[in-house]
């Protein structure tokens, strides 16, 4: 039965990943930019979600409300004033640009928020601690399966934003080739601030569910990175369905992992993501990404 | 009326002139051909006209608006559109999809995906398949019903049948043929000199970046296009 718990666990901790990795696979698959400060942003999202929550003495999902549109703002304007330009100088400068902002977001958190270990749970009320107990060995936490279902519903309508709805296929065309695009009158410019808007919305919800269901502070932001990197490559590049698998594959392995033992919880889950790139399908994705 | 009017205008790729001085006049209705041999500079004048390549110097004003200056997509807007050489479709998305994601923006007009397909009938059982999986000629005419989508006031055509089966020429042309009669002001490249001297009014010859002749298609003779393709004319005069 502790199996089934593992795998069960896992399902729902995917669903965190997933999220985290959603914003990162838009960027990575519109862009072209591997936004190496997708955590901070994440976890700047999650101050942002406190510091409106504790000033306001109003629930984290409350909070969200207003802190969303202002985090899609300031991807708006990032894209528009920092990555744009990054974007001219060639494909190793936004990887410059974004690590240099993590460093910079991690270190003014840290500067305002000192390096204290904080989390949202009990802001956010019973949901965070109540299970739906199904036997003594398998718990589903209420918290975990909301994650999971919002995951589904924000990779699974932004994929269907892509596939269906012209602004969807002006961002297809526009992340296959930007310059034909504007010769059919659609600017790049705008597509990719919209795009970068996106990602960062997705970005402040996964640092806010994280700051709700565990704890965060001003230096979780390079783990979470590397946890989403990971479920993007599992997933399949380009793809947001594969990223939600990913996310979840990511986290199961995770869990299984800390079944056998809990030190192996955060190996299992680099092992798994190793052996997919070394696969056949690993090779692909890099002889691809170098193609471009 | 003058549609469009080019000026002095220069390319340059780098340290490398593609185009060098080029002023001409393209009216309101008419059709005209670009000729010269592989690197003369057509495609990089067409796409600076496009707003696609930046000038280095000179002016182009369209519908006596100075654009030199306007971004590619604003250029649309204003009624340009190109058909860009190798056809560059987005190759993920279907043939639908191609022609819907230029007609987003594009202002209401004579141009639908109905119409377009009207157009292009070999498109008709196309729609639903990926831009990827179309023969040259299909691609072809995809790329040009795209830019038509965009309802656009000057259609230019870069290497109209270059890469494709004699047959798909055939077709691209008859469709093209009829775009010209309905009245569209249309400028295209080709290599084929019989096939732009069938269609347009005027042929416009460059060699290096210059123009070497200019002349309306009924008073102009192959040979002397031909001569003036391979630079024997300048040579000679020199």
């Amino acid at each position: 039965m502790s199996w089934v718990n593992a795998v069960v666990q896992g399902l729902l901790l995917g669903g965190l990943y997933a999220l985290f990795a959603c914003g990162l696979s838009l960027m990575f698959g519109v862009m072209r930019i591997i936004n190496l400060a997708h955590g901070d942003i994440a976890v700047l999202g999650a101050f942002l979600v406190w510091e409106v929550s504790f000033t306001y003495h109003v629930s984290p999902f409350i909070a969200l409300l207003p802190v969303l549109p202002i985090m899609a703002a300031f991807g708006y304007v990032l894209q528009r004033s920092v990555l744009a330009r990054s974007l001219r100088g060639g494909p190793l400068i936004p990887l410059l640009t974004t690590f240099g902002l993590s460093i910079v977001i991690q270190n003014g958190l840290l500067q305002a928020y000192s390096p204290d270990v904080r989390s949202l749970g009990a802001k956010a009320g019973t949901i965070s601690t109540k299970s739906w107990v199904i036997n003594s060995r398998l718990a589903v936490p209420y918290i975990g399966l909301l994650v999971l279902v919002l995951a589904v519903v924000v990779l699974g309508g932004l994929q269907l934003t892509l596939r269906r709805t012209p602004f969807g296929r002006e961002m297809r065309a526009t992340a296959l080739d930007p310059d034909t695009a504007a010769l059919v009158g659609i600017p790049a410019w705008s597509v990719y601030a919209k795009a970068t808007a996106i990602a960062l919305a997705t970005a402040t919800l996964a640092g806010a569910f994280l700051a709700i269901r565990s704890t965060f502070q001003p230096s979780s932001g390079p783990t979470q990175l590397i946890f989403a990197f990971e479920a993007v490559v599992i997933g399949g590049l380009g793809s947001l369905w594969g990223t939600l698998g990913g996310g979840i594959v990511l986290g199961i392995a995770q869990t299984i992992g800390a079944n056998i033992d809990p030190r192996y919880s955060i190996l299992a889950g680099h092992l798994v993501f190793l052996a997919v790139l070394a696969s056949p399908r690993g090779r692909i994705l890099a002889s691809r990404s170098t193609a471009r | 009326m003058t549609l469009l009017e080019v000026q002095d205008l220069h390319a340059r790729h780098g340290l490398l002139q593609a185009v060098r001085g080029v002023s001409f006049t393209v009216s309101q209705g008419e059709t005209v051909a670009l000729v010269g041999a592989n690197g003369a500079g057509k495609s990089t004048m067409l796409r600076t006209l496009a707003g696609a390549h930046p000038a280095s110097a000179g002016s182009v004003r369209f519908d006596d608006v100075d654009i030199t200056g306007v971004p590619a997509h604003r250029r649309v807007a204003l009624g340009i559109a190109l058909v860009p050489e190798g056809r560059k479709l987005f190759a993920d998305l279907t043939v639908e999809e191609n022609l819907l994601v230029a007609g987003r923006r594009a202002k209401p007009g004579p141009w639908t995906v109905e119409t377009v397909v009207a157009a292009f009938p070999m498109l008709k059982p196309l729609r639903n398949k990926k831009a990827s999986q179309l023969s040259g000629g299909e691609q072809q005419a995809t790329s040009i019903g795209r830019a038509l989508m965009t309802n656009p006031r000057l259609l230019m055509v870069d290497e109209v049948s270059l890469g494709l089966a004699p047959i798909a020429v055939d077709a691209v042309y008859e469709s093209l043929t009829s775009l010209i009669k309905s009245g569209s002001t249309v400028v295209l490249v080709e290599q084929d000199l019989r096939r732009a001297m069938s269609v347009a009014d005027r042929v416009i010859c460059i060699l290096e970046g210059k123009i070497v002749l200019e002349a309306a298609t009924a008073s102009v003779s192959r040979e002397l296009i031909t001569e003036a393709y391979f630079g024997l004319r300048a040579q000679g005069s020199t």
